[in-house]
C-alpha cells in the first residue's frame, strides 16, 4: 500500500541526507520525495511516498520522529488531502499526429511550452490517475523525456 | 550570520578562538574528563585544552581505544563520555566506538577535527565526510561551519546525547573554524521542535497494565538497559516488592535489579539462564520494561513468547511493535511510569514487601523448580582453570562490588553468568555492537570516572589483543585498571560454534604460533613488561587466588593471564532462531558433526 507522508523538518545543513539515510539503512522504499521551502524560512516540508503495509507505515513515522531535526508528520489519509504532481514530458509529433496530441493536452489541461519541428514539450499537472492516464495516452507517439516532481499535498482540514 | 556580542554576565568581551569557545564549552558543560588523540586537524584544540585546569586530557593509543574509554567513563556515570579525534584517520578509527555507543544507547560526544571548510569536498590531506560516515550510528552530528555556532551546538549536542534514549553526537570541527576568532555567546536553553525526550504514559495505560496484572498467574518481569540509562533501578525493585512478579534482565540490564533478590532469574537470551527462558516464555503477563526484544534474546521472535499479554514500556516509540507487536505498547519515561505505578499501587493498598513473597505461589513453585533442574552450573576440576572458576572466585573476592568490563566472547557470556552483580553500573558490556577490544579501554574510562572502585576486565586473549596497546595511557596516566586474560590461544566463541555447526573444523580459530605449540602466544608477560604494566601468567589453579589477590592490591595496572582450556562450551545455549525448548545444557549436545550441524537454521 502507498502512503503519502507531510513531513515537516528543520532546514538545516544534511537534514535530506538524514532522511535518506534512515530509509535506506533500515530498508524502507520511497515511491517519491519531494522537499521545498515553507513560509518559515527555517523550515521546509517534503512529502514523502512510501510503500509498505501498516506496520512499515508506523515504523517509517516512528523513525522519522526520532530524527532530531523532523518537527511533525502527518501521515495522509483517504480523502484527508489533496495532492497534485508537477510533469514536463517531451512528446514526438509529426504534422499528422500534432493535433491530435494537442487536442488530449486540452482534454487534460495540459500546457504546451515549448514546439519543435519533430516534438513538443508539455506541462501537466494532476493527481496520480489523471497523469498515469495522460502518459498512457501519449506513450503511442513516443515520449522522449519525462520528469516528475513526485506527489506535494496538503491537508484538507482546517 | 548574526554579530555576536557579548552576554550582559562579562563585563568586557572577550575574543576568543574557535578551539577556546569550544573547550570553554565543554567546561561549562562539567566535563572533567576527555580522551583525546591529537593530530593536525585537530591540534588548536589540543591546544586550548592545555590551558584548561578542568579538564583532564588523557591520550589514548589509538582513537577506538579514546572512545572505549570515553564509553567506560559513560556508563558508570550516566554523563557523556567524551573523546576526540583529529580528521581523516582519526575520526574513521572513532566509528566502531560511536557505532557501539548507538547499539547499547550510551551518551558520547565525539569530536573531530575536520580540514579547513574551503578545502572540504577537495579530497584534501587526512579529509574525510564524518558528518555522511557517521549518520547511520548517531543519535545526532553537526558540522560547525560557523565559529558563532559553536556554543549553541555544544549545548545542544550533550543534551541530545544525555536525555531521553542516550546515544552518541559527533561534532565535526574544520581546522579554519578552530582558529577563526569572536566573542562567544552561550545559550541559557536549547531549542529543538522536533525533540521531545520526556514522553510520560497516560494514567490510563498505567492503570490498564495494573488491570492486566489482576488476572495473571504467570507474570514475569523482561528489562534491560533502559532500566539503568533511566535510572529507574530503584523504582523497579519497589515495583517488584510490590507486586512480586519475578524478574529476568537482559545483558544490558544486568545491575538493574539485584541478582541476589529471591525474585530474580538473572538474564535471559541465547546463554541466558534456563530458568529465565522458560519463566519469560511461559509467563501469561509479560512486562517488557526498557527492552527492544533484540534477536539475542527472542531468538525467532515469532515464537517468542507465544501466549502471554505484553506489555511493552519504553522511552523509545521506535522500539514499540518493531521487533515484536504488543498488546500494550507504552512510551514512557521508566522512571516516570514506575513512580507512578508504585503509587497507584500504593494507593489500591499493596503494601511493599522485602522478601517471603506470596502473590503467586504456584507459579513461584514452578520457577524453583526449574532454578533447582537447570542451575548455571559448571564441572569443576584442579585439573584445569575453569573459566567460570576463575570469575565465581572474582566475583567471591571482590564481595561482588567490583566494576566489571569485559571483551566479547565466551568470557564475557560466563562473566555475566558467574559473576553476581547488585547494583547498575558495574556491568560494563559490548552487548549490541559485540564489539572486541572494548573491555581494557574501557576499564580504563570507568576506572578515571570511579577511582574509588576496583575496575576489571575480565577479557579474553582475542579481544584483549585488539586494544592492547591501551596499557600505555593505564600505565603513563597512573589509571589503575586491572585485567584478567582468561587466555585459551583460540577464538573461544567461534571455536565453539564450529563445534556446533562445522564438526570441529578449526578456520582461523587458533590465535596461538602453529609452529611452536608448546609456546604460549603472544607472550603477555613480555607485553606487559614492555608498557611497564605488571603482568603474571596463572598456569595452576591453586597459584590462582594469591595472583588474584595481588592483582586486587596494587595500585596500578594489573593484567593476570590465566591459561584456561579451549574445549569448554558456553551453557546453556539457544542456538539462534530455534526455541527456548531447544536449549543445550549438555556439552555433549554441542558437539556436532558438520552434517548434523547443517540442519540448524542459518541464524545461528
Amino acid at each position: 500500500m502507498r502512503h503519502t507522508l507531510s513531513v515537516l523538518v528543520e532546514n538545516k545543513f544534511g537534514v535530506l541526507t538524514r532522511i535518506a539515510g534512515m530509509f535506506s539503512g533500515r530498508g524502507f522504499n520511497i515511491d517519491t520525495l519531494n522537499v521545498g521551502p515553507t513560509l518559515d524560512p527555517s523550515r521546509s516540508r517534503m512529502t514523502i511516498v512510501v510503500m509498505g503495509d501498516d506496520a512499515v507505515l508506523e515504523q517509517v513515522t516512528k523513525q522519522l520522529n526520532k530524527l532530531i531535526d523532523v518537527i511533525e508528520i502527518e501521515d495522509f489519509r483517504d480523502n484527508e488531502y489533496v495532492d497534485r504532481e508537477l510533469v514536463l514530458l517531451r512528446v514526438n509529433v509529426d504534422a499528422q499526429t500534432r493535433s491530435e496530441v494537442m487536442q488530449i493536452c486540452d482534454i487534460f489541461r495540459a500546457k504546451i511550452i515549448d514546439v519543435q519541428p519533430k516534438n513538443v514539450a508539455i506541462e501537466l499537472t494532476g493527481n496520480e490517475s489523471k497523469i498515469e492516464k495522460f502518459l498512457f495516452l501519449m506513450e503511442p507517439f513516443g515520449i522522449r523525456d519525462l520528469t516528475r516532481t513526485g506527489k506535494v499535498a496538503v491537508s484538507r482540514r482546517q | 550570520m548574526t554579530t555576536p556580542t557579548a552576554s550582559s554576565s562579562t563585563p568586557e568581551p572577550q575574543l576568543m578562538t574557535g578551539a577556546e569557545i569550544l573547550v570553554k564549552c565543554l567546561e561549562r558543560e562539567g566535563v572533567d574528563t576527555i580522551f583525546a588523540y591529537p593530530g593536525g586537524a585537530s591540534m588548536p584544540i589540543h591546544q586550548a585544552l592545555t590551558r584548561s585546569t578542568q579538564i583532564r586530557t588523557l591520550l589514548p593509543r589509538h582513537e577506538q581505544g579514546g572512545a572505549f574509554a570515553a564509553e567506560g567513563y559513560a556508563r558508570v556515570t550516566g554523563r557523556a563520555g567524551v573523546v576526540m579525534a583529529t580528521s581523516g584517520p582519526g575520526g574513521t578509527n572513532l566509528i566502531t566506538g560511536i557505532a557501539d555507543a548507538y547499539l547499547d544507547s550510551v551518551p558520547l560526544i565525539a569530536i573531530t577535527g575536520q580540514v579547513a571548510s574551503p578545502l572540504i569536498g577537495k579530497g584534501a590531506f587526512q579529509e574525510t565526510d564524518m558528518f555522511g560516515m557517521t549518520l547511520p550510528v548517531v543519535k545526532h552530528n553537526y558540522l560547525v561551519l560557523d565559529i558563532a555556532d559553536i556554543p549553541r551546538v555544544v549545548k545542544e549536542a550533550f543534551y541530545i546525547a544525555q536525555t531521553g534514549r542516550p546515544g552518541p553526537v559527533l561534532i565535526d570541527m574544520p581546522k579554519n573554524i578552530q582558529e577563526a576568532k569572536a566573542v562567544p555567546v552561550f545559550p541559557e536553553t536549547v531549542n529543538l521542535p522536533g525533540y521531545n525526550p520526556h514522553p510520560t504514559a497516560e494514567d490510563a495505560q498505567l492503570r490498564q497494565l495494573l488491570e492486566l496484572l489482576k488476572s495473571a498467574k504467570q507474570p514475569m518481569i523482561y528489562c534491560g538497559g533502559g532500566i539503568i540509562s533511566g535510572e529507574a533501578s530503584a523504582e523497579l525493585l519497589e515495583f517488584v516488592e510490590r507486586t512480586g512478579i519475578p524478574v529476568a534482565t537482559t545483558l544490558m540490564g544486568v545491575g538493574g535489579f539485584p541478582e541476589d533478590h529471591p525474585l530474580a532469574l538473572k538474564w535471559l537470551g541465547m546463554h541466558g539462564t534456563v530458568y529465565a527462558n522458560n519463566a519469560v516464555n511461559e509467563s501469561d503477563l509479560l512486562l517488557a520494561i526498557g527492552v527492544r526484544f533484540d534477536d539475542r534474546v527472542t531468538s525467532k521472535v515469532e515464537r517468542f513468547c507465544e501466549r502471554a499479554t505484553i506489555v511493552h514500556i519504553d522511552i523509545d516509540a521506535s522500539e514499540l511493535n518493531k521487533n515484536k507487536p504488543v498488546q500494550l505498547p507504552i512510551q514512557s519515561d521508566l522512571k516516570d511510569a514506575l513512580t507512578r505505578l508504585n503509587a497507584m499501587l500504593e494507593a489500591d493498598g499493596a503494601r511493599r514487601v522485602p522478601c517471603e513473597f506470596n502473590a503467586f505461589p504456584a507459579w513461584y513453585a514452578k520457577i524453583a523448580a526449574w532454578k533447582k533442574q537447570y542451575p548455571l552450573a559448571f564441572r569443576d576440576t584442579d585439573e584445569v582453570i575453569q573459566q567460570q572458576y576463575v570469575i565465581s572466585l572474582l566475583c567471591e573476592m571482590t564481595h561482588g562490588e567490583a566494576i566489571i568490563t569485559t571483551g566479547v566472547g565466551q568470557h564475557q557470556m560466563w562473566t555475566g553468568q558467574f559473576y553476581q552483580f547488585r547494583k547498575p553500573r558495574t556491568f560494563l558490556t559490548s552487548a549490541g555492537l559485540g564489539t572486541m577490544g572494548f573491555g581494557y579501554p574501557a576499564a580504563i574510562g570507568a576506572k578515571v570516572a570511579r577511582p574509588d572502585m576496583q575496575v576489571v576486565d575480565i577479557d579474553g586473549d582475542g579481544s584483549f589483543l585488539m586494544n592492547v596497546q591501551e596499557l600505555a595511557m593505564a600505565h603513563i596516566e597512573g589509571i589503575a585498571a586491572k585485567a584478567i586474560i582468561l587466555n585459551n590461544q583460540y577464538l573461544g566463541m567461534v571455536v565453539q560454534w564450529e563445534d556446533l555447526k562445522y564438526g570441529s573444523n578449526r578456520a582461523h580459530t587458533f590465535l596461538g604460533d602453529p609452529k611452536d605449540l608448546d609456546r604460549i602466544y603472544p607472550n603477555y608477560v613480555d607485553i606487559c613488561r614492555g608498557f611497564g604494566v605488571k603482568c603474571e601468567r596463572v598456569l595452576e589453579k591453586k597459584d590462582l587466588k594469591a595472583a588474584i589477590g595481588r592483582m586486587l592490591d596494587s595500585k596500578e595496572a594489573y593484567v593476570l593471564d590465566v591459561m584456561v582450556p579451549y574445549t569448554e562450551h558456553v551453557l546453556p545455549m539457544i542456538p539462534g532462531g530455534m526455541s527456548y525448548k531447544d536449549v543445550i545444557i549438555d556439552q555433549s549436545n554441542s558437539k556436532l558433526t558438520a552434517q548434523q550441524g547443517a540442519q540448524l537454521p542459518t541464524a545461528l
